[in-house]
């Protein structure tokens, strides 16, 4: 059976350069970054190389690359971090409402601590309104952050004219670049954001390894304290090979960005005409052109989700779903909601995420096995048989 | 997640009892769009016999499983012996079910609960049926 994984939006392959380059420095290679002697030396440089490849990637300097465990880890500390650091400024904190909830959970446990939130709405296709932004900073107004690009719909949020309102008013702004980075163009100085999170395995890099950029001369509170890793500013022995695997996959994605945006695009969209030809009732979630080159999200009535991707699952096609049911929490995705998208369609919402492994062959697999699931499927849905009665009546 | 039993998915991929009766004796519908489960349930009954049943379901893996397996159950039973069908029961013969779709084996057993109340009031007899007012959504928060 044909294997096609499109989820690439929940993590990517290691990608074999990247691995290789990362193997001697598991066992060969196992200095810990903080001793002065040779072995120590090796695997310091190492980690300093890898600084150098990621501030490369996003046109940073390698001094305001600091590196963590995770997308999650880089968003906690972006947010308490900055938000303690410059808290005498004000306590008021804005952030989107379809934040990744690594922003929005430190965000709420914040404002359990007596910081103000403001919690932007997005317009249907999932954009933020940079006059909203200016609208909502007050004196008070310590901090702003905006995805860069949302993880489940796609959309690409007009960061830099955000970042002109927030420098004119002298106030921090930090984007979660978790989505876009590897995938499209991330410049931090055109971007003119304070700091930006950014993970490996997002982008053929390992699991294990992020950064938070935090420009130069930006105060930021450690959130990890008891050791002198990273500048001070984040604790721990370094995760060497895996960072050398993330500095290894930022260079390559530097090199390798216009060539991906130009061919996941094209695929994407023909996945997403081949699949709106052949089904109806269905509803393309994001942005039409701001939007991730590989991303495709969309809601099917009168189907769910999580059976979708249990069959497509069958045919070796692995996707994500944004359906209630797939998540612990029963409660469908807060991205959606604040799209406006009805709630019961909601649940019928599959993520499609494509990567430089998807041939033009497994797309047109996909575009066969998805309509006949989806038709077995309404035909077992009582939803499906009432429209088509309502339908008959009218 | 927890993953599913082989028993869930094997209901899943091949459901039992898919489809409408036409005529039924008994129709009940249960469930929300909102949760991301609709069960409908369609018994035939003859001398108090369930002589068949079939359902239609908008949901999850666990809901169209809990749905074929609730039908297969219910065929073959009298009205009390079906009446006494619970929901652990359907999540057992499944061969268990994870804790956050437990609800999905309760939307079974009130979709059965309500096509069998349907029948009574179609017959004019009193329904001995006890109806839940928000069927299978004590959901689990975050």
């Amino acid at each position: 059976m044909r294997n096609v994984y499109l989820d690439h939006a929940a993590t990517t392959p290691v990608h074999p350069k990247v691995l290789e380059a990362m193997l001697p420095y598991f066992s060969g290679k196992f200095g810990n970054p903080s001793n002065l002697h040779d072995i120590g030396r090796e695997a310091k440089n190492a980690v300093e190389e890898a600084r150098v490849r990621t501030a490369a990637l996003i046109n940073a300097r390698p001094d305001e690359i600091f590196f963590t465990s995770s997308g999650s880890e880089s968003n906690n500390f972006a947010l308490k971090g900055l938000v303690q650091a410059n808290s005498q400024k004000g306590k008021h904190i804005i952030v989107s409402q379809i934040e990744h909830f690594s922003v929005l959970h430190p965000v709420k446990t914040l404002e359990k601590s007596g910081y103000t939130v403001t919690y932007l709405p997005t317009d249907k296709q999932g954009l933020v309104a940079p006059d909203d932004v200016a609208k909502a900073i007050t004196k008070e107004t310590v901090l702003v952050s905006i995805m860069h690009a949302n993880n489940e719909i796609g959309t690409i949020e007009p960061i830099e004219e955000i970042s002109r309102i927030t420098k004119e008013k002298g106030v921090l702004f930090h984007t979660d670049a978790v989505a876009t980075t590897g995938w499209v163009p991330v410049d931090v100085k055109v971007l003119g954001v304070d700091a930006l999170s950014l993970s490996g395995h997002q982008f053929y890099g390992p699991k294990g390894a992020a950064a938070l950029f935090v420009r130069k001369g930006v105060r930021i509170k450690p959130q990890i304290e008891g050791g002198v890793q990273e500048d001070g500013r984040r604790a721990g022995t370094e995760n060497v090979p895996a960072l050398v695997g993330l500095g290894k996959a930022a260079e390559l994605a530097l090199a390798e960005i216009p060539n991906r945006m130009s061919y996941l695009a094209p695929l994407r969209d023909r996945l997403q005409k081949g699949l709106t030809d052949k089904i109806d009732h269905l509803v393309i979630n994001g942005h039409p052109t701001r939007r991730l080159p590989n991303n495709l999200n969309l809601s099917l009535w009168y189907v769910e989700g999580e059976s979708m991707l249990l069959f497509l699952n069958m045919e070796g096609i692995s996707v994500s779903s944004g359906s209630a049911c797939t998540s612990r929490s029963l409660k469908s995705s807060h991205v959606l909601t604040c799209i406006g998208t009805d709630a019961a369609v909601a649940n019928g919402t599959l993520l499609l995420s494509l990567g430089m492994g998807n041939s033009a062959d497994d797309i047109e697999y996909v575009i066969e096995k998805l309509p006949p699931i989806v038709k077995r499927l309404r035909e077992m849905s009582p939803l499906y048989e009432d429209m088509i009665k309502q339908k008959k009546n009218v | 997640m927890e993953q599913y039993s082989s028993k869930v998915m094997e209901h899943f991929a091949q459901p039992h009892n898919v489809g409408e009766i036409e005529n039924a004796d008994g129709v009940g519908t249960v469930g929300n769009p909102v949760c991301g489960d609709v069960m409908r349930l369609y018994i035939k009954v003859d001398n108090n016999i369930i002589t068949d049943a079939k359902f239609k379901t908008f949901g999850c893996g666990a809901a169209i499983a809990t749905s074929s397996m609730v039908t297969d159950l219910v065929k073959g039973k009298t009205l009390t012996e079906a009446l006494a069908i619970s929901n652990a029961a359907v999540a057992e013969a499944l061969g268990g079910l994870p804790k956050v779709k437990m609800h999905c084996s309760v939307l079974a057993e009130e979709a059965l609960k309500s096509a069998l109340d349907d029948y009574y009031k179609k017959q004019g007899k009193p329904s001995p049926v006890k109806l839940s007012a928000d069927a299978g959504h004590e959901h689990e928060m975050e």
